[in-house]
């Protein structure tokens, strides 16, 4: 077991001697992507509070990017995707892809979302 | 993958339901029983949505504080040793987990006095299957802490065990990333 983990530090260090390994966010970048975090939270629920926001057109595609942002920084941050190897980053992201364009593709398909005018 | 079709499913059937209870809109006889409000309590899971945002933050302390154990100075201060602890972190990372999934089971008791099962209606059916699905991957998550909580007590976590804290640090994050987009997608779009 001592065997298992001192070659995984080893690992570690490799990788970070040829580059590939960054460090993380400091304590302080946490302490601020929280209080971003819990900001758009609160912004998000207040939006759905306001009954003429809700009834715009607005409301739907603003929702989407708060929490499309919310998510892209818990990526970049918590999970320290912004300071990794492109290589994780890749293969984050397109899976990340093959699952949001599965979800539009299933929308579609059961008419959920449609393209242009209905005859 | 699993969790991309689990929303996708949600939405399709969202506004399919011929019976109440219904997530946003009120409901009345004959569609329901008795005439209901609409069900979804937004004040409640905006909490254990801030909850889970929180333990996010305490797991990558966690992290942290595995990574930079052999830095700790001689004689730390109050605050280092806290910001060091990663017994503490790693506990309420695990404590933050069980009062989120405590406020899913105060949700799910609440719906089904309501009159809303997993066999009420399609709303009912996918809500309780999509988060019912994620409260399953928080418990496993909550677990996994509990089992590193263990190890930290029993033989100390250190920088050489970096890599383990990690991997089940990305677990946790990815269980708050599906939260992120189920909190939008199901609770907030009317």
């Amino acid at each position: 077991m001592a065997d298992h983990h001192s070659h995984e530090h080893e690992g570690h260090a490799d990788l970070k001697a040829m580059g590939e390994v960054h460090e993380h966010p400091t304590w302080k970048q946490y302490k601020w992507v929280a209080l971003i975090l819990t900001l758009i939270t609160v912004a998000e629920v207040w939006a759905y509070y306001i009954p003429w926001f809700v009834a715009s057109r607005a409301f739907v595609p603003l929702l989407l990017i708060m929490s499309a942002v919310k998510f892209a920084i818990v990526v970049m941050f918590y999970m320290h995707l912004k300071y990794d190897h492109k290589l994780f980053r890749a293969l984050f992201t397109g899976p990340l892809i093959i699952a949001i364009s599965t979800i539009i593709a299933l929308l579609f398909l059961f008419s959920k979302l449609s393209v242009g005018a209905h005859a | 993958m699993l969790f991309a079709s689990l929303i996708s499913t949600y939405l399709i059937y969202k506004g399919r339901s011929v019976v109440g209870p219904f997530p946003h809109e009120a409901c009345a006889p004959p569609l329901c029983a008795t005439a209901l409000p609409a069900i979804l309590n937004i004040p409640i899971t905006s909490q254990s949505t801030f909850v889970l945002l929180m333990s996010s933050l305490s797991m990558v302390l966690a992290l942290a504080a595995v990574e930079s154990k052999d830095k700790m100075p001689a004689n730390p201060t109050f605050s280092e040793k806290i910001l060091g602890s990663s017994k503490l972190w790693l506990f309420m990372t695990a404590l933050l987990g069980t009062t989120f999934l405590g406020y899913q089971a105060f949700e799910f008791t609440s719906f089904v006095h309501e009159g809303l099962t997993i066999r009420t209606n399609l709303f009912g059916s996918s809500f309780f299957t999509l988060t019912g699905f994620h409260g399953a991957h928080v418990t496993a998550g909550v677990l996994w802490l509990l089992t590193l909580l263990a190890i930290d007590f029993k033989r100390g976590l250190g920088p050489k065990d970096a890599l383990i804290v990690d991997i089940s640090a990305l677990y946790w994050h990815f269980v708050d990333v599906v939260w992120i987009a189920i909190f939008t997608l199901v609770y907030l779009i009317k």
